[in-house]
């Protein structure tokens, strides 16, 4: 098992989230919910942002509860601020390879590889703030890629992005999940968009996870009436082809 | 869930931020130095000075007099013509040059005190400009310069302009369509001065006096070199005298002590308008729908009133350069003591951005990891206000203080130039902590996720993320603090014992002695000095 949550548990005042989970490498699980179900808070516990109360979070073997952000073997996409706006989209890049911009040659190789993979050589100079929303995505990406870190973590990476740069970014994320044998968690409130990407879907609700499967299955039969009213009020209309 | 975790901001894992307890030693380390140079003064002064009775400070009329008509006047007269000036430059927003006279209203503010003193002796004195043109008409006016008038102008000419921009932002806070229902409902000029300026500009008011009157209340130079007597002195002048006139360093104290108390307690006041003058609504103000702007009278008085500010404060600065220009220039550089001061005035500038620069990323550094890795609110928000301190306490009372330090360690001699860097280093700070702190704060709100997850920390976080956000604002409060300490005369005038004469204290000493025409080279020296102190930190840092 690549990875696994045994019995994490994490409080905020009153509320708790409780969540057991296990991931096979290269797997890609969509993580839907309604918003303050834990989605983010989960991705934040494997990423490292925040330790668990009980329970111990393994990944590839090891238990990663003692280690901080930069030593685990994930690396996450935010929604936002994936990027140093004051950086270009190259240094930004760089970054993943060392964080004091000292580049060896084989750095400077990864990052060429990674802007390739994320078509971003023609624009490596420029700011973030010169370039398109999808584009800042990509360099994010890229630098995901040269991090060589087996866990990806987008927390909702490409919600303000339009649906066709949406589309075109889940692509690039399977293409490069498929390259790479990355193992993937991608919070969405979108799942049919997101199903071909995601072969497994898990519905969280108030901290817990309520149904587990598929993505098709989960999306068609839903056995808990709270998936069923999430879904009656999410868009289920678009199932783009990879 | 997700949002109560938005909402207490983002952190990283407390196990991580343990690891970086390092983080808070830079903190700790300007903690102490702010506490051991501002305890130790105070408790100096405490040693020293009588046993002081809260009332009978009150009560006393020698203070009484102090607040009641140098302070209360110099602040009622520079707020209630700002408030005129402000609102005709709010109205008029698109008259051209509008922008570079807001800019220049900066200008007395970061002026030497005594250069813009001998430039208002240099138009309004005896052998001024006013009297030069009035006498080749064939008339004579005798404006009694030196005393209390010359001090109310002195500090209007300082404190108009700073208020002026305090206030504009008040007409930022009204929204584009309160003019345009002004607008449909055809209210007067003086219903809109009623219903909706008022009502915007109000809650700004009380903090904008309270701040003028403490800069009044405290005021040393302008006070020093236009008093004129008892009268009109101020407590800090009164130090000064105690010190080197009478060398009785307990009434010092004691005086310094009564300062302390009544700036302190003005301060503890002032808190609750702060957050009123700096909550801009980041807004920019835009007047075009106003129903009042094509009146022919409002506009007259606005363009009158636009004018007549820009000629009260620019004549002066004007004067000092055509007199400076015209001036004994050669005997003046080829002087060394000129150049002996310069090089003191330097050093003392240097030192005190320097020393002001560090404590001010210590504090700021250390109160972010508080804030972000350790969830400590509320220690973070002291650490910042412990750098504030300083507005509290005057420069002369911190002064005094190590003076008696000095003395009492017979270290009088050896000690100056530190002291009046350390200072001036302080009274920067302030200003220092509030331009850099808020950036670091939204810079890690902004990016503490992403550098704890590249393991961005350290020294690369530093020069890779929070150097290229701060170097801007970090660059122009440098430049300034640096201009101020370069212009400075309150503490360096102080320690004018020791034969460390700064520049602003040899132009006070040719003032003095009535040397004008030197002392007016003197000055436009001091000027060009400091604007390029300001333009080459700005410019070496910041850009």
């Amino acid at each position: 098992m690549f990875l696994k949550l045994d019995d994490v548990e994490f409080s905020l005042g009153q509320w708790r989230l409780q969540v057991s989970l296990c991931l096979e490498q290269g797997q890609c699980l969509a993580l839907i919910g309604p918003s303050g179900a834990g989605k983010s808070t989960l991705l934040s516990l494997i990423a490292g942002f925040e330790t668990p109360s009980r329970g111990s979070i393994r990944i590839n073997g090891d238990t990663v509860n003692q280690l901080d952000p930069a030593s685990r073997p994930v690396t996450m996409m935010f929604q936002e601020n994936n990027l140093f706006n004051h950086l270009s989209l190259y240094d930004n890049i760089a970054l993943g390879c060392h964080p004091g911009l000292k580049l060896n040659s084989s750095d400077k190789d990864r990052i060429h590889i990674a802007m390739t993979a994320t078509e971003l050589t023609a624009i490596a100079t420029r700011l973030p703030a010169d370039v398109s929303g999808g584009e800042r995505q990509r360099a994010a990406l890229a630098r995901c890629l040269v991090q060589h870190r087996p866990l990806l973590l987008l927390d909702e990476p490409f919600a303000s992005l339009d649906p066709r740069l949406r589309h075109q970014m889940h692509a690039l994320v399977d293409s490069l999940r498929k390259a790479n044998e990355l193992t993937v968690i991608v919070v969405t409130h979108l799942p049919t968009e997101i199903s071909p990407l995601a072969g497994t879907t898990a519905f969280m609700h108030d901290g817990r996870l309520l149904e587990y499967g598929p993505t098709a299955e989960l999306l068609a039969k839903p056995q808990h009436a709270e998936l069923t009213r999430y879904l009656k009020f999410t868009q289920a209309h678009y199932t783009p082809d990879f | 869930m997700d949002q109560a975790l938005a909402s207490r901001g983002r952190t990283v894992n407390v196990r991580s931020a343990q690891t970086g307890v390092w983080a808070l030693l830079p903190g700790a380390l300007s903690l102490a130095v702010l506490l051991t140079l501002m305890g130790g003064a105070l408790a100096a002064i405490f040693s020293v000075a009588p046993p002081i009775r809260p009332m009978a400070i009150l009560q006393d009329p020698y203070i009484g007099k102090v607040v009641r008509w140098q302070a209360i006047l110099s602040a009622t007269l520079s707020v209630g013509l700002a408030l005129p000036v402000a609102r005709a430059l709010a109205r008029r927003d698109q008259f051209p040059g509008r922008t570079l006279l807001v800019t220049f209203l900066g200008l007395p503010v970061v002026m030497p005190v005594i250069v813009a003193v001998l430039g208002l002796v240099a138009v309004y004195g005896k052998s001024g400009l006013i009297n030069t043109w009035v006498a080749y008409l064939g008339g004579e006016i005798t404006l009694p310069l030196y005393g209390l008038t010359g001090i109310l102008m002195a500090h209007v000419f300082f404190n108009l302009p700073l208020a002026v921009r305090l206030l504009l932002p008040a007409w930022q806070t009204i929204p584009e369509e309160s003019w345009k229902l002004a607008s449909s409902l055809g209210l007067s000029s003086r219903l809109l001065l009623r219903l909706i300026e008022w009502p915007a500009v109000s809650p700004f008011l009380p903090g904008v006096c309270l701040i003028v009157f403490l800069l009044c209340f405290t005021s040393f130079a302008v006070v020093l070199t236009l008093g004129g007597g008892p009268a009109s002195t101020t407590i800090e002048v009164a130090i000064y005298q105690s010190l080197r006139y009478d060398f009785d360093p307990a009434q010092a104290a004691m005086l310094a002590l009564i300062q302390f108390v009544l700036c302190t307690s003005i301060a503890l006041i002032l808190i609750k308008w702060i957050p009123v003058l700096a909550n801009s609504s980041g807004r920019r103000i835009d007047a075009r729908h106003r129903p009042d702007l094509k009146n022919p009278i409002g506009r007259t008085v606005d363009i009158t009133l636009i004018l007549t500010t820009a000629c009260f404060l620019f004549i002066p600065v004007l004067a000092v350069f055509t007199q400076g220009i015209r001036g004994p220039i050669t005997s003046v550089i080829s002087n060394p003591d000129l150049w002996w001061a310069v090089l003191r005035s330097l050093l003392i500038a240097l030192g005190a951005t320097a020393t002001a620069c560090g404590l001010a990323l210590g504090l700021a550094l250390s109160a972010r990891f508080l804030r972000f890795s350790l969830r400590m609110h509320r220690v973070s928000e002291i650490l910042i206000l412990m750098g504030s301190l300083s507005l509290a306490i005057p420069a002369m009372i911190i002064g005094t203080g190590l003076f008696i330090v000095l003395l009492q360690a017979g270290a009088l001699d050896r000690g100056t130039l530190l002291v009046i860097c350390a200072v001036n280093a302080l009274m920067i700070l302030p200003y220092l902590i509030r331009s850099i702190a808020p950036t670091l704060m939204r810079s890690a709100q902004q990016y503490d996720q992403l550098c704890a997850q590249l393991g961005l920390r350290g020294w690369p976080r530093f020069r890779v993320v929070d150097w290229p956000a701060i170097r801007r604002p970090i660059g122009f409060s440098l430049g300034l603090g640096g201009a101020l300490s370069f212009g400075d005369m309150g503490v360096a005038a102080l320690f004018d014992t020791q034969g460390d004469t700064t520049l602003p204290v040899l132009l006070f000493h040719q003032m003095g002695a009535y040397r004008f025409d030197e002392a007016s080279v003197t000055a436009v020296i001091l000027m060009l000095l400091s604007v390029s102190l300001f333009w080459l930190i700005d410019r070496s840092i910041g850009r």
